[in-house]
């Protein structure tokens, strides 16, 4: 099996499963409880959440623990509006956002709320001076993601920050769900940023946690209240042995990820070598400093990229269209659209997703069978 | 720079004529302690500075735990090489280069205790004052304040050179002023009291009252915890915990609630007091501060001070909260004490206790209690603890849980 849809998720570290399993068994009390047994439990949350908050180089409260990216978005854009609703309701966020961030814009606008959705240029970048002429008296948010899940652009963050550090209401959040362990926080979280979202389950952690980065100060209005959890801000029981694993998870993405992020990016450069030698093939992600080194997205003319999924699959080969998120409900990519990029085209796109656990022979094997997958859809380009 | 020895001068005692015997005695084994978890160290006090060869350990690791300990003005990280001119020019530039372009004034400081070495001290001090001087542009000589001072000490066994001097805790060495109880609550002044006390070099013991179960086992751990961060001061710290249930409860039932807390104060000097005459302990010393709290009045202390003639010493007794909180940080035990668990002040406290109460009620509404017997079941239920700095007792998993994440 070669496994290339590491953005859509990534499979579960063994380690990260046995911490798992060890804080479910052992540490199982409520954090919250007085006994030595919630005791317990507690220890093990506060010393999960600071060494996140080493890993990350912030205070251990300005991390607060959620149920994934999705939330995380959720909570940074709605309780963002929430909070300044007296002092601005217009939000300006990127035209290639997650969904998770777009969709809660959406709603926001239906209930009264102005969006402006920055485009992007041809090649998939917001550019600063757009973020700049959007910016109004009544904004209150800035939200663009560091590296965007179709095709692997990296916005320019340290850009943005720099024109935001002369708005110092603006919040700004970064989605940084797909950067992690890419050797890029430094550019994707300068100082300015006051908000990050993260996913355990795409750094080889479970599914179903993850956490925001939320900057002392900043105002953000509670959207799940309950027993208190999370200083006031996340209620519900915590998930103490999801939590623990994602700590784990985090601090062995983080360990020599320079190195991974080489890794990954020599196979990416290995199979775009390869794809931009065949002929009715376009390349979204070329390998330039401006891109991940993990996301390879491109086109095969003709051939729709579920079709492109399909056939690969019978080789064993599993990749996907540009986000599993949309590659059930028939939509085309939000993001190639963005570009601009003609519907038929951006249609046949598919997607290839890294990690450093790939290897060359899976990049080798993949450059022997894939002829075979592209020649049988030769005839719908009429050779 | 690798280190191989680091040398102690020693503080306040050295003007202390005949006591100084005792004093190197006791700040040797106060050292001694404090740098147990470096079993490749060897100290050597002398007279009028202590050595210690660090045989290959850490220096940095040694110096934070070194600067904790009283008795110590300063003391120098310093790099022993052999009795070679050539080394000896190579090794101070190094040490300089290393310090320039922050530095830019430096000044040679040579002792010469092997009088059979070729060169003398002034001889020294201008070998390398010109050499360096010819090869780190930019760097002059000042003999007034210079930013550095390269120290350079010949002795018998070899040539020491050191080019810092960090300042150490200063005051006494801990122990050379005797014994006392600090009667510690687990709030942010009695630590507070418990660190100045030491400085002024008085060993202390730590009456702990706890009172199951309306404190809870936390509130134990956290005074314990409280007590590992004052040990590294001195070595190690007897922590006594004094069951406290039932006094408390006959009070609460016998007294008038305006003089529970004045009646349950009486009986906790009472016990310290029994507590250090058993121990040989000469005085008490406490965290409070006048007028901070309704126990806490002259008032309060003339009623409560009734029951012994020993002295207590109140080392923060004229502080503010705020001059008390910031050495509360600087020693690192305010995160610890503003956890909040309930401890023996808090519980039981009346809404409103007599800020200036009656000396003869509070004797007569505690003549109603058959103090003797209650003070000689507590004592008998007393339990000791030797304390060290790394012990833990507030987070006892953290090996379980650093080895899952």
């Amino acid at each position: 099996m070669i496994y290339f849809d590491n953005s859509a998720t990534t499979k579960i570290d063994p380690a990260v499963l046995q911490t798992y399993q060890t804080v479910a068994n052992e540490f199982w009390g409520n954090p919250s409880s007085l006994h030595h047994l919630g005791d317990r439990a507690l220890q093990m949350l506060q010393s999960a959440r600071q060494q996140i908050a080493d890993l990350v180089k912030c205070q251990p409260d300005e991390i607060y623990f959620t149920s994934g990216g999705t939330e995380g978005d959720n909570w940074v854009i709605k309780g963002t509006a929430l909070a300044k609703r007296e002092f601005g309701r217009h939000l300006i966020v990127s035209a290639i956002e997650h969904p998770a961030v777009l969709n809660s814009a959406r709603q926001l606008e239906k209930m009264g709320w102005e969006v402006t959705y920055l485009p992007v240029n041809k090649a998939g970048f917001v550019t600063p001076e757009s973020v700049a002429a959007a910016i109004r008296p009544d904004t209150v948010l800035v939200s663009v993601m560091a590296v965007n899940n179709e095709i692997g652009s990296i916005q320019p963050i340290e850009a943005i920050a720099k024109i935001l550090t002369q708005y110092p209401t603006i919040h700004f959040h970064v989605d940084a769900v797909q950067s992690v362990g890419k050797n890029l926080w430094s550019r994707v979280l300068p100082e300015r940023v006051d908000f990050a979202t993260f996913s355990a389950h795409k750094f080889h952690g479970p599914r179903g946690v993850g956490f925001i980065y939320a900057k002392r100060g900043r105002q953000l209005e509670t959207l799940i209240t309950g027993g208190g959890q999370e200083q006031d801000r996340r209620s519900g029981t915590e998930n103490t042995p999801a939590i623990a694993a994602m700590s784990k998870a985090l601090r062995l993405a983080l360990t020599d990820e320079a190195s991974k992020a080489a890794h990954e990016l020599a196979l990416k450069q290995k199979l775009v070598d390869f794809l931009s030698a065949l002929p009715d093939i376009t390349i979204f992600s070329p390998v330039t400093p401006d891109f991940a080194p993990h996301i390879l997205c491109f086109a095969l003319r003709g051939v729709r990229g579920e079709t492109t999924v399909h056939a690969s699959e019978a080789e064993d080969i599993y990749l996907s269209t540009t986000s599993a998120c949309s590659s059930r409900s028939g939509v085309e990519s939000g993001t190639l659209k963005a570009m601009q990029i003609p519907e038929k085209l951006a249609t046949s796109a598919v997607r290839i997703s890294l990690d450093d656990a790939n290897t060359e022979a899976e990049v080798e094997q993949f450059i022997k069978i894939f002829p075979k997958v592209y020649q049988r859809f030769q005839h719908m380009n009429g050779r | 720079m690798k280190y191989t020895e680091i040398t102690v001068r020693y503080g306040e005692l050295s003007t202390k004529g005949k006591n100084r015997r005792e004093f190197i005695g006791r700040l040797n084994g106060n050292v001694t302690k404090a740098l147990a978890a470096f079993p490749d160290l060897h100290i050597y006090p002398k007279r009028d500075r202590m050595h210690i060869a660090l045989n290959g350990t850490d220096s940095d690791a040694v110096i934070e735990k070194l600067s904790m300990v009283f008795g110590i003005q300063n003391f120098s990280p310093s790099l022993k090489i052999a009795k070679d001119v050539e080394t000896l020019k190579q090794t101070a530039l190094e040490m300089m280069q290393e310090l320039v372009p922050v530095a830019k004034t430096f000044k040679i400081d040579t002792r010469r205790s092997d009088h059979e070495f070729e060169l003398d001290t002034n001889q020294i001090n201008l070998l390398l004052g010109d050499y360096i001087y010819d090869h780190i542009p930019g760097l002059t000589a000042k003999m007034k304040h210079p930013d550095v001072t390269l120290r350079v000490e010949v002795r018998r066994d070899g040539i020491y050179l050191s080019s810092q001097t960090i300042k150490g805790a200063g005051g006494l060495p801990v122990g050379t002023a005797g014994k006392a109880m600090l009667m510690l609550s687990g709030g942010i002044d009695s630590p507070v009291a418990g660190y100045l006390a030491m400085k002024r070099g008085v060993e202390i013991e730590m009456v702990h009252f706890f009172s199951p179960p309306y404190t809870s086992e936390r509130a134990l751990a956290k005074a314990k915890q409280l007590t590992a961060k004052l040990a590294p001061y001195c070595g190690t710290i007897k922590f006594i915990e004094v069951p406290f249930t039932e006094i408390q409860e006959e009070v609460k039932r016998t007294v008038p609630e305006g003089y529970l807390m004045t009646v349950q104060r009486r009986f906790m000097l009472r016990l310290a007091v029994k507590l250090a005459e058993q121990r040989q302990g000469l005085a008490i010393f406490n965290g409070e501060s006048v007028g901070q709290v309704a126990s806490q009045t002259l008032e309060s202390m003339v009623a409560i001070n009734d029951v012994t003639s020993m002295p207590i010493i109140r080392p923060v007794a004229t502080m503010d909260k705020t001059e008390i909180i910031s050495i509360a940080e600087k020693i690192d035990t305010f995160d610890l004490s503003i956890l909040p668990f309930e401890d023996c002040c808090t519980i039981f406290a009346p809404p409103r206790p007599k800020t200036k109460p009656n000396l003869e009620k509070a004797r007569f509404y505690e003549s109603q209690l058959d103090g003797e017997a209650l003070m000689a079941r507590s004592l008998a239920g007393v339990k000791v603890t030797e304390i060290r700095s790394h012990d833990e007792f507030l987070t006892t998993d953290q090996i379980d849980i650093q080895s899952v994440l």
